[in-house]
């Protein structure tokens, strides 16, 4: 997912936030990884806004993507120029209503924003972990958010919600978990990744194992492999956005100058973006995070891992309530993809609701500024906690 | 019979009067979920709704409703087995493109079947056709020729045959006209096929006239 506009000045906000952490698995108990390896001690970096009820059972759940991290609203400073990544959805009056729901967002195992990641210190050497760490899968950083959910105390969540990466979690969720979550909003996702979905992670990957800086995965006492990771990130930038979207925000546009360089300057406007959205990432994110979330992705299989390979037999576990939305321009996670996890909820006979929202931006619509998605969450979120 | 006046359209409080509390209702075509809505709220009822259009999806889903988009002939189709007490077709049918299939499916995933359609044998028409000599248009049925979504006209009278033919029951029927902008309405109880503007019918696997 990419990082999206600023604040919406129009609405409220929630305020200032704060990154708390919890730390759990410490040796000898360590957290049990699906790979069979183990890892501990892990530590979850996590936001909270709104107020848990007494009952709590006004708790929500919120799942990021492949780079975002704990911080979904508000700002941790007056000062900051930008909130949350997800401050359009989470506030006051909108999509998730804060001041009705406990809204809880924790950063990714295996990512680089304060929770546990091949950038974190491997105890064992005193060292950052780089290639030792374990790869962990879409299942693991489900059970890490389990354990956060425990030492806050919260038995039942009223929603799960995340889109792409976020939104494999979020089904993992409704599978294992099925006591826990009364509803799921999937957006933007997929039980399994396509073959063209794997190919543009692997290039992405290869692009950041090839840079000579990436030195087997331990280069953190040295230069970062920032090359590697720009392209890495520029590739995943080409596949967040669309034809349209991309005709419309670039078309043959050139940046800054009347006529063709004739040397490999930045020419058009699409090449100056994708550029600076590579750089930019570099300075925020880690090379190795982005190395592990992405094979997780590639991994998830949530057909073969609870349903033998059907993804009707893997909704059997499940009961809770769903919302699907898919996207129209959204050529990552096509609908086809949303309208096969529905398939498998219905024959189920679970309660589902889905719809293909229409936009024109690609992947990345879930994250964009949208009435539309803001309103479906809003009246179904309202619609499961009247039934709770 | 005159019922009073609601803010509900009268052909679907009469649609909603034969089903019963706390039951399982699929609707197709629920269009912005205006019948799903009062069962929801007056019946108790679990509700799902079909509907194509997304901007009529979204609604459903904003009021609550447990609303898929997507094409009502395929997505009737991944239900298990009588897992509905009732699946309606609520003035639809006259847009379907294979009636006798997909009732048949809806009697598979439900135990009834509610179907309602406008009524193309009323004598207004019949005089229209006879007196002008041009296609009918009417309230119900507003189109001309060349751009009507309603591919297949039919009265009361056809869909009785129809049901014989298909080989499933009526189990109850109704005729109606609506009036006052469908918010009051009669019950036509003499020559329903030549008075009354739609047609309601409970169906099942087997003939239990009720």
């Amino acid at each position: 997912m990419s990082e999206y506009s600023g604040p919406d000045e129009n609405e409220a906000s929630v305020g200032q936030v704060q990154k708390q952490f919890f730390t759990f698995a410490e040796p000898p108990h360590e957290m049990v990884l699906e790979s069979g390896l183990t890892l501990g001690p892990v530590t979850i970096a996590y936001e909270t806004c709104g107020t848990l009820n007494q009952g709590k059972n006004n708790a929500i759940l919120v799942l990021h993507a492949l780079s975002g991290d704990s911080h979904m609203a508000g700002v941790y400073r007056e000062a900051d120029s930008k909130p949350g990544w997800w401050d359009i959805m989470v506030g006051p009056g909108k999509g998730i209503d804060t001041d009705k729901y406990f809204v809880i967002c924790s950063n990714i195992l295996g990512s680089c924003m304060g929770t546990t990641g091949p950038s974190s210190i491997n105890p064992g050497t005193g060292k950052p972990y780089g290639f030792d760490f374990p790869v962990i899968t879409i299942g693991d950083m489900v059970l890490a958010q389990r354990k956060l959910l425990d030492h806050l105390g919260i038995k039942k969540v009223l929603s799960v919600i995340g889109g792409s990466i976020g939104g494999m979690q979020v089904l993992e969720w409704s599978i294992r978990y099925p006591e826990i979550v009364l509803s799921a909003i999937p957006l933007a996702t997929t039980t399994r990744h396509s073959a063209l979905a794997i190919a543009f992670n692997e290039v992405a990957r290869q692009a950041i194992m090839s840079d000579p800086n990436w030195n087997s995965g331990y280069y953190y006492s040295g230069e970062k492999p920032g090359l590697g990771l720009a392209v890495a990130r520029m590739i995943g930038h080409i596949t967040y956005l669309s034809d349209e979207s991309m005709r419309l925000k670039f078309g043959r546009r050139l940046q800054d100058k009347r006529d063709f360089s004739f040397n490999f300057e930045a020419d058009f406007q699409v090449e100056s973006y994708l550029r600076h959205q590579g750089t930019k990432f570099v300075e925020r994110f880690d090379a190795n995070s982005f190395l592990y979330i992405t094979k997780a992705a590639d991994y998830f299989d949530l057909g073969k891992k609870y349903g033998s390979g059907s993804v009707v037999k893997a909704f059997d576990r499940a009961s809770t309530k769903f919302l699907v939305i898919s996207f129209t321009s959204d050529w990552l996670y096509p609908t086809y993809q949303s309208k096969a996890m529905v398939q498998g909820m219905k024959k189920n006979g679970l309660n589902v609701s889905f719809c293909e929202i229409e936009a024109e931006c690609g992947h990345d619509a879930f994250l964009l500024p949208n009435e539309r998605l803001s309103n479906l969450i809003n009246g179904f979120l309202e619609g499961v906690s009247n039934e709770n | 019979m005159k019922t009073e006046s609601s803010d509900t359209r009268f052909d679907l409080r009469m649609i909603a009067s034969w089903i019963k509390p706390e039951s399982k209702v699929l609707g197709l075509g629920c269009g912005d979920g205006e019948l799903l809505y009062f069962l929801k709220k007056n019946k108790k009822v679990e509700e799902t709704g079909i509907e194509i259009k997304e901007s009529r999806v979204a609604a459903c889903i904003e009021k609550g409703l447990s609303v898929l988009q997507g094409d009502i002939n395929e997505e009737i189709l991944d239900y298990p087995d009588n897992h509905f007490d009732y699946v309606i077709l609520s003035q639809t049918l006259q847009q379907v493109y294979e009636p006798a299939q997909l009732i048949r499916t809806m009697l598979r995933v439900g135990n009834m079947g509610i179907v309602s359609f406008p009524n193309f044998c009323h004598w207004r028409i019949r005089l229209q056709l006879l007196w002008t000599g041009y296609v009918p248009k009417t309230r119900e049925l507003p189109y001309e020729w060349y751009n009507t979504p309603n591919i297949r006209v039919l009265g009361i009278k056809d869909f009785r045959a129809f049901s014989r033919q298909v080989g499933f029951g009526i189990i109850r029927e109704a005729a109606i006209k609506p009036c006052n902008d469908n918010k009051d309405g009669k019950i036509i109880k003499t020559l329903p096929n030549i008075f009354a503007t739609y047609g309601i019918f409970l169906i099942g696997n087997r003939k239990i006239r009720g």
